[in-house]
């Protein structure tokens, strides 16, 4: 069993580009920042590592940070220009008893983001509910379509800066 | 009505209304399609189960629209939802009554200011007859809403719906 600091530097070692940083001052566990592009790589390689083994992505949720510019439009709705999208990582190894958690943050303009589907089956769901409620763009994802809402649907409904459409399919939606 | 203990016995011959004997006769076997939408539907289901023994009033689940008189909107109506619940409604043959069951197919209940993806009130879609208010109703909240619709039936007549 590990901490998250001896594998923050196990990782820094095998990808010093790719491994950006760990905090440490957050009140939960310590996460790892990662290149949103080189995931998949140290992806394979915490599940395959014979000193990580991380066998089980327990959860792999998306976050709009809302760290851009915020303005206002002429009806009073928020506008969020600039700033990230998240995506974090929680992993599981169920051999090795430890835990890790990750994190990737892309562009919000585009947020392009490495799939593990490949990795681990779990993340194919969780990366389409990421890009159904985000809009965040999981690159060569088997099968990247919306999972809760209608596949007709526009827009993105868990950002911050989301405006609700009047209608949907002649239904109005307001109260 | 009267009609069993008295009449049967003497002349082997009924006499009633037609539009008593079909209403009658209607009211007492309402079926409903089997369909839930959310935790209202686990209510339902308790309501349809021997406790309650919502077969004593002639409510049968049925797994088809196409056997139906009634639709229990049991839960909270989604707009993704709502395509689906309208379609099975006109797949229902007439006559047809539909119970709106608790606030969020009532009137989108908790959902009703920031649902994005909630349809505000299930009549929004389709004619609701009777609205059973409550999250989730109780089942004797149920009860009463079908004993409503019972009252509905049996003050119709075979020339034209009233109230």
């Amino acid at each position: 069993m590990k901490t998250r600091e001896e594998i923050f530097e196990i990782l820094k070692s095998q990808f010093p580009d790719a491994v950006l940083g760990i905090d440490s001052s957050l009140p939960t566990e310590p996460i790892i920042s990662i290149d949103p592009l080189k995931i998949k790589e140290i992806s394979i390689f915490l599940r395959d590592s014979e000193e990580l083994k991380f066998d089980s992505l327990m959860l792999l949720s998306g976050v709009d940070d809302a760290n851009g510019i915020k303005t206002k439009d002429e009806k009073g709705f928020d506008i969020i220009n600039g700033g990230t999208l998240s995506v974090y990582y929680h992993l599981d190894s169920v051999y090795l008893k430890q835990k890790v958690t990750l994190k990737v943050s892309a562009p919000r303009e585009n947020p392009e983001v490495e799939s593990v589907a490949m990795v681990w089956r779990s993340a194919d769901w969780h990366e389409r509910e990421a890009f159904d409620l985000l809009g965040i763009k999981f690159l060569n994802h088997p099968n990247l379509i919306r999972i809760l809402m209608p596949y007709d649907w526009e827009g993105h409904p868990l950002r911050k800066d989301y405006q609700n459409p009047e209608f949907y399919q002649g239904m109005k939606i307001s109260y | 009505m009267g009609l069993l203990d008295k009449e049967f016995s003497e002349g082997n011959i009924v006499i009633a209304k037609v539009d008593d004997l079909f209403n009658w006769a209607r009211l007492s076997s309402v079926w409903q399609l089997g369909f839930g939408l959310a935790c209202c539907a686990i209510e339902m289901m308790a309501t349809s189960a021997s406790h309650y023994d919502f077969d004593r009033f002639g409510v049968i689940p049925r797994n088809t629209p196409r056997q139906c008189d009634a639709i229990i909107i049991s839960g909270t109506v989604t707009l993704k939802m709502a395509t689906r619940i309208k379609r099975l409604y006109e797949q229902m043959p007439e006559p047809k009554y539909i119970i709106s069951m608790g606030s969020c197919a009532n009137s989108g209940g908790p959902y009703w200011e920031h649902g994005y993806h909630v349809l505000k009130g299930v009549d929004r879609v389709i004619p609701v007859d009777v609205y059973v208010p409550g999250c989730p109703p109780r089942p004797e909240a149920l009860f009463e809403g079908l004993l409503k619709l019972h009252e509905k039936i049996r003050n119709e007549s075979m020339r034209k719906k009233t109230v």
